[in-house]
């Protein structure tokens, strides 16, 4: 299968198991971008850090990074289409259908589980993001990035008692502590 | 007639610019983007009201695709039919797809050079902290859930989420889902049939049948 096929298609699936918006995507795109050895999973956390700190749905951030990584602008138009498609006709179809869909009881009654099964499935993507930055394996050498657990920490302690400051800062002051950290003292 | 078309044209544009700034300056996605276009298509344009914009938040959520994409098509919809969904959806995704190709274009040059890593080494730790806060935020509904076989898909699906990110077992994450939603049916249909079971005190016969087949062809 050609990489645009591939891309357009991955997206579409992608896109059509979304429920709940950005994060609920990250675990499916980690499942299918690392299964198919399409970039690495630490190339895949930048991607999502950049990702969460520029403008935009997230959704469409990660797919045009990943789009361009593997096709260069067609690998967008086909990673952004496959994600367009699927949510467009569903809007579309409920707009001129009905709007009862999600007062239907049975969709309800899906949804009282779907959340929690999002929850956990990001819960993993959580796991495995964690894992990366405690055991680095960058290229040839392996070690134990203890400064990394501090800085997660630390990290998510601001972000839970700083409400009102975007995340964004959080992101980009860790990027300038690991900066800081790794380049000079380390 | 052509002052229909004009009326149309005009608000064909205004959906653009109106959803071109939306895309470009907010960061975030999503929830953000929401109380966003809230503030500029139902406060300051009117297209909607404040109850509209709850319905669409409500169905932005319960179908698949990206919230942020959702509202725009159903607001886009309702402003000016398909070609405004097309136009608006359109318009939210354009600035971030410029934005994104132009860094990726650029960064890819930089990712050799060992202060960008580690800036992105610090910022893993970052993403990772962002991850677990969505997580908490998320997970407030289960503070007042009460049923049972809520936390047990929550654990079961925790447990089969950590064997496939942690390549233990291979397999796509969206079969989880799958079975979430065959599970939710299953459970949905059985609730109902129960209740009303409970109500009537004699079994109603053609419900029963209904039911029993819809397991079996689960």
């Amino acid at each position: 299968m050609s990489i645009y096929l591939d891309l357009f298609l991955s997206f579409f699936k992608i896109s059509l198991f979304t429920v709940g918006g950005g994060y609920a995507m990250i675990p499916f795109i980690q499942s299918t971008v690392l299964s198919k050895g399409w970039i690495s999973p630490e190339l895949l956390i930048n991607f999502i850090g950049i990702a969460e700190s520029t403008p935009g749905p997230f959704a469409v951030n990660i797919s045009t990074f990943i789009g361009y990584n593997l096709g260069g602008l067609l690998g967008v138009f086909c990673a952004i289409s496959g994600l367009f498609i699927p949510p467009f006709l569903i809007i579309i179809s409920i707009f001129y259908v009905g709007k009862k869909f999600s007062s239907n009881k049975i969709v309800k009654g899906v949804f009282i589980f779907l959340r929690p099964a999002v929850l956990a499935l990001i819960l993993s993507a959580f796991a495995s993001v964690a894992y990366s930055t405690v055991i680095v394996s960058d290229g040839a050498t392996t070690f134990f990035n203890w400064f990394g657990i501090i800085l997660m920490v630390v990290t998510f302690i601001a972000m839970r008692f700083l409400k009102k400051i975007h995340p964004i800062v959080f992101l980009f002051a860790s990027a300038g502590l690991g900066l800081i950290f790794y380049g000079f003292v380390l | 007639m052509s002052k229909n078309i004009k009326v149309k044209l005009k608000n064909l544009i205004i959906l653009a610019f109106t959803f071109l700034k939306i895309g470009a300056l907010t960061f975030g996605g999503g929830y953000a983007m929401i109380s966003i276009i809230e503030r500029e298509a139902s406060a300051k344009r009117k297209w909607l009201t404040s109850e509209e914009m709850l319905d669409i938040v409500a169905i932005a959520e319960s179908t698949p695709g990206p919230i942020a994409l959702n509202s725009a098509t159903f607001v886009g919809a309702k402003v000016a039919g398909f070609l405004g969904a097309f136009v608006a959806s359109i318009s939210v995704m354009l600035p971030p797809i410029v934005i994104i190709t132009l860094i990726s274009s650029l960064l890819t040059r930089y990712f050799d050079n060992p202060y960008v890593n580690w800036a992105f080494l610090g910022m893993r730790a970052g993403v990772a902290a962002l991850i677990l806060n969505a997580v908490i935020n998320l997970g407030k509904f289960l503070k007042t859930e009460k049923r049972p076989a809520v936390y047990a898909v929550f654990f079961l699906c925790l447990v089969f989420g950590l064997l496939s990110v942690f390549h233990i077992i291979s397999f796509d994450n969206i079969f989880i889902v799958l079975g979430t939603i065959v599970f939710g049916i299953i459970y949905t249909l059985f609730d109902s049939f129960f209740k009303k079971r409970k109500q009537k005190i004699l079994p109603n016969k053609l419900d029963g049948s209904m039911t029993e087949d819809d397991r079996e062809k689960k």
